[in-house]
């Protein structure tokens, strides 16, 4: 049978809209995710004080910011649906790939506006310039795009767990380290003067990583999600 | 009957052989392979070394493939030899990190300093640990099985960016792995002998520890079934 895309995306719309609009009754992710950032922000800003510190640092810096606070929200996404027990009424209505993709983009949606917020401050807070804009922002969204589906996936495994705080940073780091690294080594690229041959490579693999991830993460979810 | 004795004599044969070769190499490792020229003699823990991190990876895959079957089937047993695998890969990766610190402290001078290589063994070594802290943390069986099987398999796809692509990207101190780009062995045929059977009388090492876990697995599930039909 082929695949029908169009009730596909209609249904991964309608789970993301219930989400969207659950998220805005309640902001409690938002909530969480803009004032982790912030706190990341200042606890690593204060911290550095009026120190001259070189692109390469603040490529790492921007990307503990950003690693840290998109952790502090993304383990709530299935979480809510156990806590208010609605995760069989769920798993009848529509199918795991619709709904893992419903999850994902919440989660991308939610991880862009915390970029869009973070990004701009970190830069004003460090007052330096960035020297390749276009390339920042591409690393951004790819990054952006896998720290989105290692967290989803990750969020689903430990929606289970006990003690699941904990679990979800131990769990989490080593899936999403690749993106973190290879997003680091881009950034630096993008804050420094210096031609940007390099880049092509970084970017191939993290965009390669996103997409093996992602691929992945639809293929398991169904394991999971169906007991 | 005697079928089963044939079989023991063996399965006896081969510990003893397993137990001589793995002498052999620890000897040829000290006695027989001679130094490169510019190389110091704590190069030798290359024959143990490299060995230990190639099982590393080669427990991690076949509880990648032993958690995709038990996805499958869904049957308990596979999960409990996914596990094993686990275990002994936690071993080996331990064993890798240290001679390698050890070596790094005699040829680099510290123990550790994050180079591409120490990055991605310890990055493996809190896969493993995160593997078994998904374990611990889940109650019911089923879902415990389920969730690590994924982990597991999930974990998998990373690896070969640790062990593979970062390396290759970001500069390292390490020396060139076999496996090099320029496709050459920079052994001579004394070292590469010794290399060569310490690499095999490993995994055989390997494989034989697994096969016992896995053993003892059954032997585990056969006890709880007859307790089961006593009550």
């Amino acid at each position: 049978m082929p695949m029908r895309w169009w009730p596909l995306l209609n249904e991964i719309w309608v789970l993301f809209r219930k989400d969207l609009l659950q998220e805005l009754r309640s902001k409690a992710a938002l909530n969480a995710i803009f004032l982790f950032a912030l706190v990341t922000l200042t606890a690593v800003s204060y911290s550095i004080g009026s120190f001259n510190v070189a692109p390469d640092m603040l490529a790492a810096l921007l990307w503990i910011v950003i690693v840290f606070s998109g952790l502090s929200a993304f383990a709530h996404i299935f979480l809510k649906e156990e806590e208010a027990q609605t995760a069989d009424t769920l798993k009848l209505i529509a199918r795991p790939t619709t709904i893992f993709l419903a999850k994902w983009a919440f989660n991308v949606l939610l991880l862009t506006l915390m970029l869009l917020f973070t990004v701009p401050l970190f830069i004003g807070a460090f007052n330096f310039t960035v020297y390749h804009p276009g390339l920042l922002i591409l690393t951004l969204l790819l990054g952006d795009i896998g720290l989105a589906t290692a967290g989803t996936i990750i969020a689903v495994l430990i929606a289970r767990a006990a003690r699941r705080g904990a679990l979800f940073s131990v769990l989490s780091f080593p899936v999403l380290l690749p993106v973190m690294i290879i997003a680091i080594s881009a950034t630096k690229i993008a804050f420094r003067a210096d031609p940007t041959d390099l880049f092509i490579s970084e970017i191939t693999a993290m965009l390669s990583f996103d997409i093996v991830l992602l691929t992945a993460s639809l293929l398991l979810f169904e394991f999971i999600w169906n007991d | 009957m005697h079928n089963t004795n044939v079989k023991n004599n063996l399965a006896l044969a081969g510990k003893a052989l397993l137990y001589i070769i793995l002498n052999l190499v620890i000897l040829g490792a000290y006695f027989y392979a001679p130094l490169a020229k510019g190389l110091k003699e704590y190069t030798r823990v290359l024959y143990f070394h490299v060995p230990s991190a190639w099982i590393t990876v080669l427990a991690f895959l076949i509880a990648a493939v032993l958690s995709g079957m038990y996805l499958r089937t869904r049957t308990m047993l596979w999960d409990a030899y996914a596990a094993a695998a686990n275990q002994l890969g936690i071993l080996f990766c331990l064993i890798t990190t240290v001679t390698g610190a050890m070596w790094a402290k005699a040829s680099w001078g510290a123990y550790w300093n994050w180079d591409p290589r120490q990055t991605s063994i310890f990055i493996l070594l809190l896969i493993y640990a995160a593997y078994f802290a998904l374990r611990s943390a889940v109650e019911n069986e089923q879902d415990r099985a389920r969730l690590s099987a994924v982990y597991a398999l999930l974990a998998f796809i990373t690896v070969p960016f640790f062990i593979f692509v970062v390396p290759r990207i970001y500069e390292s101190l390490h020396p060139d792995p076999l496996i090099n780009s320029d496709a050459k062995v920079k052994m001579n045929s004394q070292m590469l002998q010794v290399f060569l059977t310490s690499l095999g009388v490993f995994t055989a090492l390997f494989l034989y520890m697994l096969n016992m876990k896995m053993r003892l697995i059954r032997l585990d599930e056969k006890i709880m079934e007859n307790e089961e039909e006593y009550e």
